[in-house]
C-alpha cells in the first residue's frame, strides 16, 4: 500500500512538472515502483522486465529523444476544463465498476478457476519446466509469444525506417 | 572526457557481467524469475551502457549496426522454424513433443530453449538496433 | 471495520485507476507530444497493475513449482503483462521515431504550434 501511495505521488509529480527531463528521470522512478509492487503481488518475472526495460530501455529513448528535440514543455493554451471532464468520467464509471468486484487475494474467485490450475498442476510433467510463467509462456502459449515477437519485430523495422538517411533541413518537407 | 575515468573502468568491469547475467537469466529462466525478453533486455542495455561511456562509435565497432539488424528477423526465424520443424516432424505447429521420440518432456525443454533463444535474439536486436538509430540521429 | 475492510480490498484498484486517469488526462490536456507517450505509457502500467492484481493469492508463492508450497499465485496474467511490457517499449520507440520526424520535418514537438504553422499557409 506504501508502494502504491508512493506512485501515485510520483503521478502527480508526472503531470505537474513541466521540464521534460524530470518528467521523464520521474517516469523510471515511477517503473521502479511498479516493479516493487509487482514482486508484492508475487509476479517476479514481471518485475524484472519492468525493472528493465520501463526503468532501463525505455528512460534512454526518451532521454535521446529529448536530445534531438527540447525538453521545456510549454504551456497549454486550451483551458483543462474539458480533459478534466473526461477524465472525471471515466474514474466515475471506473469506479462504480470497482464496486462488484471480487475482494483482493481470494483463491476462488473466476481468475482462478478456468486454465490456471492445470498450468499449475501439469506444469512439471508436460513440459520439465519449474517456472510456470516460462513454461506457459513458450510451450502453452506460444502462438501469442511469436504473435509478440512478431510485433517487436515490426516495430523495430518500422523505427529504423522511420530514423533512417541522413538529417535533412527544418524547412517542412512533403516525404516523411 | 578525461574527466569520466571511474566511469570507464567501472564500465569495462561491469560489461563482462552483464552479459554473462543475460545469459543466466535466459538459460536458468526455466528454474528462477527470467527468460527470452528479460535476457534479451538486459544484454540490451550492456550495449547500451558502453555506448554511453564510451561513444557510439566504439560501441558500432563492437556490435556492428549490421549484426544488430540481421538479429531483429533471425529471431523470429527462429522462432517460427521451431514450429515449421515439429510440423515437420509430424505434429501441430510449436508443439514441441515432436522434438524428441523418446520423451516428450525433453523434447518440450528443447523447444522451449529453442523458443526463448528466438525471442532473446529478436528483443536484443531489436533494442540496440533502436538505439543506435536514436543516438545516431543526433550528429 | 467494514469501511477500513473494503478499502484495503479495493485500494489497489482505486490506485490504478488514479494512474490510469492521470495517464488519460496528460494524453488529452497536453500539447507536447513526449508527455503524450509519457501519459500513454502511464495509462499502459496501470493496465499491467489490473491485470496482476487478481492474480495475486494472499498466502501464495510466486509461481514457480517447488514441493515446499502448494499455493501459487496465478501465472497467465504474467505471461500476458510480461510480453506486453517488451512491446510496449518497442511501440513506444516506434512513438519516439515518428516525434523526432515531426520535430525535424515542422521544427516543433508541440501541438499548438503545429497547427498554427499548418493554418499559415502550407
Amino acid at each position: 500500500m506504501v508502494l502504491l501511495t508512493l506512485m501515485a505521488i510520483i503521478t502527480v509529480g508526472i503531470v505537474r512538472i513541466r521540464n521534460l527531463f524530470g518528467v521523464v528521470v520521474l517516469s523510471g522512478i515511477y517503473s521502479f515502483l511498479m516493479a516493487s509492487v509487482m514482486i508484492v503481488l508475487d509476479a517476479v518475472d514481471v518485475a524484472m522486465t519492468e525493472a528493465s526495460v520501463g526503468a532501463g530501455i525505455s528512460t534512454v529513448l526518451m532521454l535521446s529523444v529529448l536530445y534531438l528535440t527540447k525538453s521545456r514543455e510549454s504551456v497549454p493554451t486550451s483551458t483543462p476544463l474539458f480533459p478534466v471532464i473526461v477524465a472525471a468520467a471515466a474514474a466515475a464509471m471506473l469506479l462504480f465498476g470497482t464496486l462488484d468486484l471480487p475482494p483482493f487475494g481470494e483463491a476462488a474467485t473466476a481468475v482462478h478457476q478456468h486454465v490456471a490450475p492445470h498450468y499449475l498442476a501439469k506444469s512439471m510433467e508436460e513440459t520439465g519446466v519449474p517456472n510456470v510463467v516460462t513454461s506457459v509462456l513458450a510451450s502453452y502459449r506460444g502462438y501469442d509469444t511469436l504473435g509478440e515477437t512478431t510485433v517487436i519485430f515490426t516495430a523495430g523495422i518500422a523505427v529504423l525506417m522511420l530514423l533512417r538517411g541522413r538529417r535533412k533541413s527544418t524547412k517542412p518537407s512533403t516525404d516523411a | 572526457m578525461k574527466l569520466d575515468l571511474i566511469l570507464r573502468v567501472a564500465t569495462k568491469l561491469l560489461c563482462p557481467f552483464i552479459l554473462l547475467f543475460a545469459l543466466y537469466v535466459q538459460f536458468h529462466g526455466d528454474y528462477g524469475p527470467g527468460g527470452g525478453f528479460q535476457a534479451g533486455v538486459i544484454a540490451a542495455a550492456m550495449v547500451i551502457l558502453y555506448a554511453i561511456t564510451y561513444g557510439l562509435e566504439p560501441a558500432k565497432r563492437a556490435v556492428p549496426p549490421a549484426i544488430a539488424q540481421a538479429m531483429i528477423p533471425l529471431g523470429v526465424l527462429i522462432f517460427a522454424g521451431t514450429g515449421v520443424a515439429t510440423m515437420l516432424l509430424g505434429d501441430n505447429f510449436l508443439a514441441y513433443n515432436a522434438l524428441d521420440h523418446h520423451s516428450p518432456v525433453h523434447g518440450q525443454h528443447l523447444g522451449i530453449l529453442l523458443v526463448e533463444l528466438g525471442v532473446l535474439v529478436t528483443v536484443a536486436g531489436t533494442m540496440v538496433a533502436v538505439f543506435y538509430a536514436f543516438a545516431g540521429r543526433g550528429r | 471495520m467494514a469501511v477500513i475492510e473494503s478499502i484495503i480490498q479495493h485500494y489497489n484498484h482505486w490506485i490504478m485507476i488514479f494512474l490510469m486517469v492521470s495517464g488519460l488526462y496528460i494524453v488529452v490536456n497536453r500539447g507536447n507530444m513526449v508527455k503524450k507517450l509519457v501519459g500513454l505509457s502511464l495509462f499502459q502500467t496501470s493496465v499491467y497493475l489490473i491485470y496482476i492484481t487478481p492474480g495475486k493469492i494472499l498466502g501464495g508463492t510466486p509461481p514457480i513449482l517447488d514441493d515446499a508450497f502448494t499455493v501459487y499465485s496465478n501465472p497467465l496474467p504474467h505471461v500476458l503483462i510480461l510480453t506486453a511490457i517488451v512491446v510496449g517499449v518497442a511501440t513506444l520507440a516506434l512513438g519516439l521515431a515518428l516525434v523526432v520526424r515531426i520535430n525535424e520535418a515542422y521544427g516543433s514537438i508541440e501541438e499548438d504550434e503545429l497547427f498554427a504553422n499548418g493554418e499559415d499557409g502550407t
